[in-house]
């Protein structure tokens, strides 16, 4: 059904400058097939081109440059948002270039990577952005030809006038149309005549990334800049003394300067700076809980066992449906702190002048680096520009604004333009990681196998609220009771890809995979009884997720993996609500000579409308990669207020091979698109270990896998089919 | 500080160096070939890796003044116009999330296949085992290889 909606004004300020820098331009690198043209460069285009509203630009000569606000960080938000405004406008996608805008809030909203959020926010307002430019080039269209508007059909960046065969490019009215004014209501396509929305579009950047041109924030070189690098203290710790004699002898260094609790190097390159700070020689002294990961273990005991608890959500009669549950199922889950650990580790460009600020460097919030700027400067924020590069990788990382001060604050002392960078030790070192957390489970069941009660209490380690308490089972299940604890701990911690859910989902869905078999009953019909009990009657008020979409991924997870009916193969279900999105997955573990083989993990994803086929699969088997590599692998422990991994020698990423196949279903609920950046992370882990369980009887209830006494004799293998 | 000479993408260079500068900083910094990405420094990810004289090499810990006898080839020097069978594959196949990683893997399987022109696909995931991906685009690289060894 077309859809008619009021425009918002901020997002259609006519612009007169143009929005992004000079440095990164964007390539129309469509394949490499294409026959080789005379192309026009984005900035000869951008010279003749007209404004319409903050997303697009169009040149006489038909060429299209459309500006994508949000920080890309790999979530191919720079390809799918541009589609999005193309789809309304009937463009061309041929003629169309991809600029990625600097910050700039009077002209667009919510210039942030995170949450999965992007989509969803902008859907309308990129099919407005298009819809209303495409108006004014017909409108100019018929004015020019003196008909009405409604006799004139638009395709590919043509307007044609049917009955007496004229048509003309977008190009040739642009200017005229760009005079005119943008309508306050504007009808938007239906959708099914979308054509390039559910196409596969390649990646925008592709002919950049895979011939070594400089797009990301490391790459980022201006005549004159220093280099920092910068010694931070052990968490809990703060300077003592610091001599730095042997430092300041390396050649290649400028200075050592020191700002809070840090010691910054600052030269002329980077190498000198790497040796320069091996020699720092800076000795600390206790300033706080100085932690390792054996009081951690201790802490979430006694916390678990003692600790005072905030409910978080309560249902029915908790104590009673316990005292009279047939079977009580009781289970422990644990996960270690993680790095983001992005392949392009932090970096930012600073340049504090007297009176103004340049930033520029990869951000996931932009907006965050400049407010961080002004603090440290003292220079008021619209002096303050941000130019946003394309992010190496980001998983929360590049929310927190740390590393922005940073160079801020060593360009302010050095009074010079400043490229900070990070080493790899810097980066998984540096703090605000994924909060360490344990949960406890336990669960009533009546003496049908019926969960009864429900109780889930979480400690975590700086991590805020570490339960979801209106998520599924809550409201499948007439008494439950959800507690959370949250204990300070000088390690810092931040949002890591699907924050919190991100080991919720492998626990809760592990431990219902417990329940369904004290329960004697089907990991998956035990699961739709649930939701089939939420959907007749749900607890506690309305549900905070859509239990048709719950059983409709799940029911078609199994059927798609031929659930229970291959002998040779154990599988495991998880199925999780997170971002929006509804996804299931199954892992089969194939039975070879004896050995339990990880052969696929099957994935169902409900994001409503799959904007671009491509990207939904490169973010649904990257999160499936993610959960997987993270739930085997991943570790970070601590040891006197240090992390004792400090590379990936230590740190262990997954790699080649260890992926098994990935097979990839989409279900169109008809419902407008939502981020896939990480809904398709949470379940993977459950997945697995649940097959694990299936294939061994071994049940994994802490990450990594790898390091669980259970783990070490089964001899799991990752093959792909 | 010592004066090194090296051929890179069939240029000769020539830099004022300490002589333990590793390669990889010197593209970086020296030459403005930031194509040649770092990440860990230490041999373990393949961000960094470029060709000598046709091979894959971690180029983060390899010291420029022990390569001046050698040939260098780095992302921006595989082809004149991003047209290398690998690097037309990487982008039918539409491989990239991020992209940070996608020069080491391109290099890697470049040089990789020069050595095996029809490798097996466990001998592709054996090669490409030595780069990491975070973002997970490991299916896509190895159908990219493979489609890579067909197109040769």
């Amino acid at each position: 059904m077309a859809t008619l909606t009021k425009t918002n004004r901020r997002d259609f300020l006519k612009i007169a400058g143009t929005t992004a820098g000079g440095l990164f331009i964007g390539f129309n690198w469509m394949s490499c097939d294409s026959p080789k043209m005379e192309v026009l460069s984005t900035e000869e285009i951008l010279g003749q081109a007209k404004n319409f509203n903050a997303f697009l630009s169009i040149s006489p000569t038909g060429d299209i440059v459309i500006y994508s606000p949000n920080p890309e960080l790999g979530q191919n938000i720079k390809t799918s948002f541009p589609m999005v405004v193309a789809e309304e406008l009937d463009a061309d996608w041929k003629k169309v270039r991809v600029l990625q805008a600097n910050l700039d809030t009077d002209k667009f909203e919510r210039q942030l990577t995170g949450g999965s959020g992007a989509m969803p926010h902008s859907w309308e307002r990129l099919r407005k952005a298009g819809a209303t430019a495409k108006h004014l080039l017909v409108a100019a269209a018929a004015k020019k030809w003196e008909v009405s508007a409604e006799e004139l059909t638009t395709s590919e960046g043509v307007i044609y006038h049917k009955s007496s065969g004229k048509k003309i490019g977008y190009g040739e009215v642009a200017n005229d149309a760009a005079l005119l004014t943008a309508p306050e209501e504007i009808t938007l396509k239906d959708k099914k005549d979308f054509k390039i929305i559910g196409t596969p579009v390649k990646n925008v950047d592709n002919g950049a990334i895979f011939t070594g041109k400089p797009l990301f924030g490391l790459d980022f070189y201006r005549e004159g800049m220093l280099h920092a690098m910068i010694q931070r203290a052990p968490f809990g710790m703060k300077i003592k003394s610091i001599d730095d004699a042997a430092a300041r002898n390396v050649a290649g260094v400028k200075d050592v300067v020191t700002f809070e609790n840090s010691v910054a190097v600052v030269g002329t390159s980077t190498w000198p700076l790497m040796k320069a700070k091996k020699l720092l020689k800076v000795e600390y002294e206790a300033d706080g809980k100085v932690e390792s990961s054996s009081d951690h273990d201790q802490i979430f005991k006694d916390l678990l066992a003692n600790g005072k608890t905030e409910v978080k959500r309560e249902d029915g009669n908790v104590k009673a449906a316990f005292k009279n549950a047939a079977q009580v199922v009781t289970a422990e889950y644990q996960c270690p702190f993680l790095s983001h650990s992005p392949m392009e580790p932090m970096n930012f460009f600073a340049h504090v002048k007297e009176n103004s600020v340049e930033l520029v460097g990869p951000t996931q919030t932009p907006e965050s680096a400049r407010k961080t700027a002004a603090e440290v400067s003292g220079i008021a924020p619209e002096n303050i520009t941000v130019e946003i590069t394309r992010l190496g990788g980001g998983f929360g990382r590049r929310l927190r604004a740390d590393y922005v001060a940073e160079a801020v604050h060593v360009s302010k002392m050095m009074n010079a333009p400043v490229k900070l960078t990070w080493s790899r030790e810097d980066d998984l070192t540096g703090g605000a990681y994924r909060p360490a957390v344990r949960y406890r489970f336990e669960a009533a069941l009546d003496a049908d196998g019926n969960m009864t009660g429900y109780k889930l209490r979480g400690v975590g380690m700086n991590a805020g609220n570490s339960t979801r308490e209106n998520n599924f089972p809550a409201g499948a299940v007439d008494n439950v009771l959800i507690e959370n604890i949250n204990y300070e701990s000088s390690i810092t911690t931040n949002a890591w890809r699907a924050p919190i859910t991100n080991f919720l989902a492998y626990a809760e869905q592990s431990f219902l995979d417990e329940v369904a078999t004290a329960a004697k009953k089907d990991p998956v019909e035990f699961r739709l009884e649930l939701y089939e009990k939420a959907k007749a009657n749900p607890v506690g008020g309305e549900l905070q997720y859509n239990v048709d979409r719950m059983i409709a991924v799940t029911k078609t997870a199994a059927e798609k993996s031929n659930w229970g009916k291959k002998s040779n193969v154990k599988q495991g279900i998880s199925v999780y609500f997170s971002h929006r999105t509804y996804v299931a997955q199954v892992a089969d573990i194939e039975m070879e000579n004896g050995t339990p083989t990880l052969k696929k993990i099957h994935v169902v994803t409900d994001c409503g409308m799959v904007v671009n086929p491509t990207g939904a699969n490169h973010q649904v088997r990257g999160g499936v990669v993610d959960g997987m590599g993270h739930a085997m692998f991943g570790n970070l422990t601590f040891e006197g207020g240090l992390p004792t991994q400090t590379n990936f020698d230590k740190y262990r990423l997954i790699r080649m091979k260890e992926v098994p196949e990935v097979d990839t279903y989409y279900l169109d609920s008809g419902y407008d698109p939502t981020g896939l950046g990480e809904p398709c992370l949470p379940p993977t882990g459950g997945a697995i270990a649940n097959a694990i369980f299936s294939a061994t009887q071994r049940r994994l209830r802490s990450q990594p896998f790898i390091d669980q006494t259970e783990f070490q004799d089964i001899n799991l293998k990752i093959k792909r089919a | 500080m010592a004066l090194i000479n090296l051929k890179i993408n069939g240029k000769a260079h020539s830099v004022d160096v300490e002589e333990d500068t590793p390669l990889l900083w010197v593209l970086r910094d020296h030459l403005g070939l930031v194509g040649t990405k770092y990440s860990c420094g230490i041999a373990q990810c393949g961000a960094c890796t470029v060709h000598r004289n046709g091979e894959a090499m971690f180029s983060c810990i390899t010291p420029a003044a022990s390569l001046t006898e050698d040939e260098i080839t780095t992302i921006e020097g595989l082809s004149e116009d991003g047209d290398h069978p690998v690097q037309k594959a990487w982008a039918e196949v539409d491989v990239a999330q991020c992209g940070y990683c996608q020069a080491g893997q391109i290099m890697n399987a470049s040089a990789f296949l020069n050595k095996n022109s029809a490798p097996s696909m466990e001998e592709i995931d054996e090669a490409m085992n030595k780069n990491i991906c975070r973002c997970g685009t490991y299916h896509k690289i190895r159908e990219a290889v493979a489609m890579a060894a067909n197109s040769k």
